[in-house]
């Protein structure tokens, strides 16, 4: 199961807690990570990637095993302990206004 | 009456004051979705239990939220809010040629008759529909496809359709006001849009008097009287009496015509009441004194209520979504302040008292008379 820890504000929106644990079948990319979240919880469509372009919005981070993994490629495989379930997958708003 | 409930919207989150028909005693409910902003909130008045929310954020974009039961639990509507077919370009700050993009809602206006149906005014601007409770929208794009759209330019808070007036008494007529647009005027349920703004002067402009190019802040009507407007313009207060094919200056005698909010007695379409404010660029009251100013004559003549307000060191701006009338007798006047005070009164403006006053900067207050 891949963890997806989710900044608190869009644990509200989804009604989740804090980690959402997702089953993704085949290659566990960014991609297919936020394709499981936004169809099992479809409040957050457009809330962390374009719902159109699939484009990560401009103040969200992604992070993972210590590592800024924000602009890694979106069809690139995530880390191997991300995948395997012993790491989360960090979805945060950057710092920003103070 | 059995009482109202004021639905505020604020940079942090969305609050619910309720007080029953003397207006005195009143709960603060709140904050809901904390920590977004909340540029409107609004109900039916088909049903007053069905609330609807614009809630956006830098970080996650715009949501859409809806309660069914007064505002005690919300679910999330839909969010999806796409210009139909190709977009052109509007006027950016510097004159210069910019693209059509869709950054929030701002304004959200249910329809009179019917539950499910509501529209939505977004920035960049163009106009929305749902008939289905907000979980699908469809953009009517006669508006924004309207010839004069590519000079339209932002004002200071971004190109914003910011203003619905739905006539109650023809249901296929409606206006909207854009900054800096102006007003447009639909006899067609949306479809068609012409430019209502003639007797407009802005020297923001290189044609002053031009239709097209306005900064209008706010229009209002009264529900019994709907082919007269009143319009708070960046500067200069208007009153229309044809349906908003001219205007006419109704400053007056205020110390200051800048202002962002305009609203009219409910009981008196003659009666009108504005918040002047300094200057767009100081976007503070005047004199650290808060004054609504009401004319009873339907404008010109223009008295400051002050009773209840602070009249020292108040240095406040009250936006243009944020000041409501009840439908009760004396009628209520609501406004929300940026520094997070809603003034609340219950004797046509005559009186003022503070229901809550540490708010988040208000962006948006409305009421809904409850019987």
């Amino acid at each position: 199961m891949i963890q997806v820890v989710l900044p608190r504000n869009l644990q509200i929106l989804a009604g989740t807690g804090r980690t959402v644990e997702l089953n993704v079948d085949g290659p566990v990319t960014q991609r297919a990570i936020l394709d499981v979240l936004e169809a099992e919880h479809p409040a957050l469509v457009g809330t962390i990637r374009d719902r159109i372009t699939k484009k990560r919005r401009p103040m969200i981070r992604f992070f993972a095993c210590e590592e800024d993994h924000s602009d890694d490629p979106p069809d690139e495989a995530v880390p191997e302990q991300v995948a395997s379930g012993k790491e989360p997958f960090l979805v945060l708003g950057a710092i920003a206004g103070g | 009456m059995s009482g109202v409930r004021v639905l505020v919207g604020t940079r942090k989150g969305a609050f619910i004051l309720t007080s029953d028909a003397s207006r005195k005693s009143w709960k603060v409910e709140g904050p809901h979705f904390a920590g977004w902003e909340i540029y409107h909130v609004k109900g039916s008045p088909a049903d007053p239990d069905r609330l609807y929310a614009s809630q956006s954020s830098g970080w996650f974009g715009q949501v859409l939220q809806r309660s069914d039961d007064g505002g005690k639990t919300w679910q999330a509507a839909g969010n999806d809010f796409q210009y139909s077919g190709p977009t052109s370009t509007h006027q950016w700050y510097d004159g210069s040629p910019h693209p059509w993009e869709f950054k929030r809602v701002w304004h959200i206006e249910p329809s009179l008759n019917d539950p499910d149906k509501i529209y939505a005014g977004v920035e960049d601007a163009a106009l929305f529909e749902s008939t289905d409770a907000g979980q699908t929208w469809a953009e009517l794009p006669g508006l924004r496809t309207h010839e004069s759209a590519q000079e339209w330019a932002p004002g200071a808070g971004g190109l914003c359709l910011h203003t619905i007036v739905l006539d109650p008494k023809n249901r296929d007529r409606m206006y909207i006001a854009i900054s800096a647009a102006g007003v447009f005027r639909s006899d067609d349920a949306g479809k068609t849009w012409r430019p209502a703004n003639k007797g407009l002067r802005s020297n923001t402009m290189p044609d002053e008097d031009k239709e097209v190019g306005h900064c209008v802040h706010r229009i209002a009507m009264h529900p019994s009287r709907p082919n007269t407007l009143f319009m708070q313009k960046h500067w200069d207060v208007m009153r229309s009496d044809d349906a908003g094919d001219s205007w006419r200056e109704i400053s007056g005698n205020l110390p200051t015509d800048f202002g962002f909010v305009v609203d009219v007695n409910s009981n008196d379409p003659e009666t009108v009441y504005v918040v002047p404010i300094t200057s767009d660029s100081h976007h503070f009251v005047m004199e650290g004194k808060l004054r609504v100013y009401r004319s009873k004559t339907g404008g010109d003549d223009w008295e400051a209520l002050t009773k209840g307000l602070p009249q020292k060191d108040c240095y406040v701006n009250v936006l243009r979504d944020a000041m409501t009338v009840d439908e009760l007798d004396p009628c209520g006047i609501y406004f929300g302040t940026s520094g997070g005070q809603v003034y609340a009164s219950a004797d046509d403006g005559d009186s003022w008292n503070a229901i809550v006053r540490d708010l988040p900067a208000v962006l948006s207050v409305e009421v809904q008379s409850l019987k």
